[in-house]
């Protein structure tokens, strides 16, 4: 693969990792955020400040961890501390920039669910829970949020609210007393979409290379609303490319299987 | 003040049929070894507390020990979900459990309020979220000083505890190092708590100040279980086996694979295997 040649994800964690910046406290949600956080951390953005919620502060992983309290997550950071303190003192506190969450279920106003599909108490398909994110999403000082386009996670209404973007849109988070900007940046394999300023719907800016305004409204399971002007995503750069590929050729060699039952 | 014993005797006298019980650890020091005595011992009507559910509580639940679980975040840690639990909540296979989910931050100030011998935990949560309406558990309660509305949930106060640490003294005082979890709120939470370690040492003496120590009093059992945490991992002693965790995504897909591994794996065998599960890693 050239420069030229990209994948759709690759173009997604690349856009993702370029809205963070050197002064950044980041909170780092796993899966698609933690590569493009890493991404970030290893181009243009060296010294910011990586947080996984096991309570590892400033870390620098060589490569992408399982999960959210691997070794190499406490290994690299300048400190550890108790989950509880996390919570408390650095998230509630108010420490904390920037929360970068992915999802099973998104909708137009960047609400999430990672709870179930279907009815609570007779689900459908029975997801994780909401770990995290439900006060992730109400304490970081603003949320990005990256995820894959599809008709099964881009909804017209959530099967249930884990974590709270913008409520029914305009207002709703000043009323429920909120003070945290909430959702300002979506990031999908397709485009990059900002809130409306005034309904805080989502709203595309720009469309990745190659990619048509039906292909975004075909994975999307609400009427989706484009910019006045719609930009085209500038494609990965050389660096940011091969800082990727890199990154997960060493992830992989390194989560290869080694034991097993 | 903490007895030496096996895990078969710490496990017997600690743990009882009806307990509210958190065999805990933050992907970390995940006290499988206990866990699996428990399963031996066939205890029943369980109801387990812990912020990350996995492999444990699947097999736990799979074996029917658990009647409720109370959690923030279910799933294989970078696999997937937990399809015992699963099998629980949606087909009641073996039985049907109730569960009560929380965020990590309610469950977090929740074993801290435990710890620290409150009735509740106050914290600012759950604003927008359908989970108070799923809860009834989760509540509010307004700040005398600032009219501030702030959620409240009970404090976790757990009959017994069980987590996996690196290291016990001879006097049976507790280091843990890495990622510390909420190993020190959960043993504080608890009526009484077993700790399993990797090493025996004879004393604490040359340690740093600050290290995260749980003093021999402030714990009921200390058993010495090498690789107990197996497969999760623990810090300077062995890296988690992540290919166990990808064939529990096999294993737990189907009940009768499921019965027979438990067999093999858990019910046959003692904690002395955890030793060779570990070597290489």
């Amino acid at each position: 693969m050239t420069v030229s040649d990209f994948t759709p994800n690759e173009m997604m964690t690349i856009a993702a990792s370029r809205a963070l910046s050197n002064d950044d406290v980041c909170f780092v949600g796993i899966g698609a955020p933690s590569a493009a956080c890493n991404v970030a951390r290893l181009t243009h953005a060296p010294d910011i400040t990586l947080i996984y919620e096991s309570g590892t502060i400033g870390t620098a992983p060589e490569v992408l961890p399982l999960s959210i309290g691997d070794g190499e997550l406490c290994e690299t950071a300048l400190t550890t501390v108790p989950v509880p303190e996390m919570f408390r003192y650095w998230l509630q506190g108010g420490r904390i920039s920037i929360g970068f969450l992915g999802a099973a279920q998104l909708d137009r106003f960047g609400n999430l669910n990672t709870t179930v599909i279907g009815d609570y108490q007779k689900p459908k398909v029975r997801l994780p829970g909401g770990g995290g994110a439900p006060e992730i999403a109400t304490s970081c000082g603003e949320i990005f949020l990256t995820m894959k386009q599809a008709p099964r996670g881009f909804v017209d209404k959530l099967d249930f609210y884990t974590s709270f973007g913008h409520g029914d849109g305009g207002d709703h988070r000043q009323r429920l007393g909120l003070t945290t900007k909430g959702p300002t940046l979506l990031i999908t394999d397709l485009a990059v979409w900002k809130p409306d300023p005034e309904t805080k719907e989502f709203t595309v800016v720009s469309m990745h290379r190659g990619v048509t305004r039906q292909m975004v409204q075909e994975t999307c399971g609400w009427p989706v609303r484009f910019s006045d002007k719609v930009d085209e995503t500038p494609a990965p750069t050389e660096l940011e490319l091969t800082t990727l590929r890199d990154l997960q050729r060493r992830t992989e060699l390194a989560h290869g299987s080694k034991k097993g039952n | 003040m903490a007895k030496f014993q096996s895990l078969r005797e710490a496990v017997a006298e600690n743990l009882r049929d009806g307990d509210t019980v958190a065999f805990e650890g933050f992907t970390h020091l995940i006290p499988h070894a206990a866990a699996h005595e428990a399963i031996r011992q066939g205890r029943k009507d369980l109801t387990l507390i812990r912020m990350t559910p996995d492999i444990i509580y699947d097999q736990m639940i799979g074996m029917g020990l658990a009647k409720k679980v109370v959690f923030s975040f279910a799933g294989n840690p970078g696999v997937g979900l937990l399809r015992r639990m699963r099998d629980a909540i949606e087909n009641s296979w073996p039985r049907s459990i109730e569960i009560l989910e929380h965020s990590h931050s309610a469950m977090a100030n929740a074993y801290a309020a435990g710890a620290a011998g409150l009735p509740c935990a106050i914290f600012r949560g759950y604003v927008g979220s359908d989970l108070p309406k799923v809860n009834p558990d989760i509540k509010s309660i307004i700040c005398p000083f600032t009219g501030e509305k702030l959620a409240a949930i009970p404090a976790h106060r757990p009959d017994v505890a069980f987590i996996h640490a690196q290291k016990a003294s001879r006097r049976g005082d507790i280091l843990i190092e890495g990622i510390v979890g909420v190993q020190k709120e959960v043993v504080l939470a608890a009526r009484r708590a077993v700790v399993t370690v990797e090493e025996i040492v004879d004393d604490f003496n040359d340690l740093h100040p600050n290290l995260c120590v749980l003093p021999h009093w402030a714990v009921t059992s200390v058993v010495h279980v090498q690789g107990g945490a197996h497969p999760s991992y623990t810090h300077g002693y062995y890296a988690r086996d992540n290919a166990a965790y990808l064939d529990w995504d096999k294993v737990s897909a189907d009940r009768a694979l499921f019965t027979e591994w438990m067999q093999k794996n858990v019910l046959d065998v003692g904690p002395e295997v955890f030793a060779a599960r570990v070597e290489g890693l």
